[in-house]
């Protein structure tokens, strides 16, 4: 993965819109968190592969990045997004890593499921 | 010695810090060692810094580093049981259960290696210790394998008392370091990576004991409904 280019998700956020997809949503801040600070809440969720679509999706912030993607009847959204795989042209695979390269923030659509 | 030593943990990497030592020596003294692994951490935050591995990619860069940590142990008999991770606290315990009942039944451990049900701090590490202990209660107790448990929560050594098992792995450190190095996507911080040798009595100090505490069943279990 690389360090997003802003320019380069939107290309493939467009390209994806109004196509049913599959989407991974996660946030993590790590099943350690209160183990190593007492003062904290573990908290995550995920949602993988759930069918959806939207009709207008977009990246914006100056890095980290956020994501929206307007459905017919909600939203997706997530923010904290730094890095991007570039490898792959069919599916948007985004997440936000923090300075030690952990994952806190996955945002993921495919035509396949995950 | 034991007639065969079976390991239950949820994720790759479980092994490196808890047991890879104490399995070497099995290994060493002829004792079969089997490790099934429930899940592949599909869900693991660590993907290398920078980071080389991705959502998708992750399962199989860590199936390839579980591969490298079992050869460094010595680990011949590797299952992976296809849970998925994070989740195995809500997965339908028949299932679960059924799957090391199974594994039990084929290989006939003398002894386990899983986490403590209570004290293991990841959920998934707390529900792979039940899911075991479950299992081996509901066996007739002259049959059950003695269970040996790795704890780690705060507070876990004031509910338990200290390890009453404390296996000196020193002559394993070459083994037990190996299998943290082949975890390169999970442990690329670990201060291991800092090129201390393993006579350094930093790792010595920090490694050579492997604790446990065995699992105590009640000799006399009610029938459960």
């Amino acid at each position: 993965m690389l360090p997003i280019q802003p320019q380069a998700v939107q290309e493939l956020l467009d390209k994806l819109k109004d196509r049913e997809l599959y989407l991974h949503l996660e946030l993590t801040n790590g099943a350690y968190t209160f183990e190593r600070d007492r003062s904290k809440l573990v908290a995550s969720n995920m949602i993988r592969n759930v069918k959806v679509s939207y009709s207008h999706g977009s990246i914006s912030g100056s890095g980290p990045y956020r994501v929206g993607l307007k459905m017919p009847e909600g939203w997706i959204y997530a923010e904290g997004l730094t890095h991007y795989e570039e490898s792959e042209t069919e599916k948007a695979v985004l997440a936000g890593n923090d300075r030690d390269g952990k994952l806190v923030v996955s945002l993921m659509l495919s035509s396949e499921p995950f | 010695m034991e007639r065969h030593v079976l390991i239950v943990f949820p994720h790759p990497d479980d092994e490196s810090f808890t047991v890879s030592g104490t399995a070497a020596s099995h290994l060493q003294s002829g004792t079969p060692v089997t490790y099934a692994c429930l899940t592949m951490g599909q869900l693991g935050r660590n993907l290398g810094n920078p980071p080389f591995a991705n959502r998708i990619t992750l399962p199989a860069i860590r199936r390839a580093e579980l591969d490298a940590s079992c050869a460094a142990i010595g680990i011949t008999d590797l299952r992976i049981l296809g849970f998925h991770d994070k989740m195995i606290e809500f997965e339908d315990r028949e299932l679960l259960d059924g799957k090391l009942r199974e594994l039990i039944e084929e290989l006939n451990p003398s002894l386990i290696l899983t986490f403590h049900p209570l004290y293991s701090v990841h959920p998934d590490h707390d529900a792979c210790g039940a899911a075991v202990v479950r299992v081996v209660e509901a066996m007739k107790p002259s049959d059950r394998p003695k269970v040996h448990t790795v704890a780690f929560a705060k507070g876990h050594e004031r509910a338990l008392g200290p390890a009453d098992v404390q296996v000196d792995i020193t002559l394993f450190l070459e083994q037990k370091v190996g299998s943290i190095k082949a975890h390169k996507s999970q442990f690329h911080t670990d201060p291991v990576f800092e090129g201390h040798s393993i006579h350094d009595p930093v790792l010595r100090e920090r490694f050579a004991t492997e604790k446990f505490w065995t699992y105590k069943f009640d000799p006399h279990p009610k029938k459960r409904g």
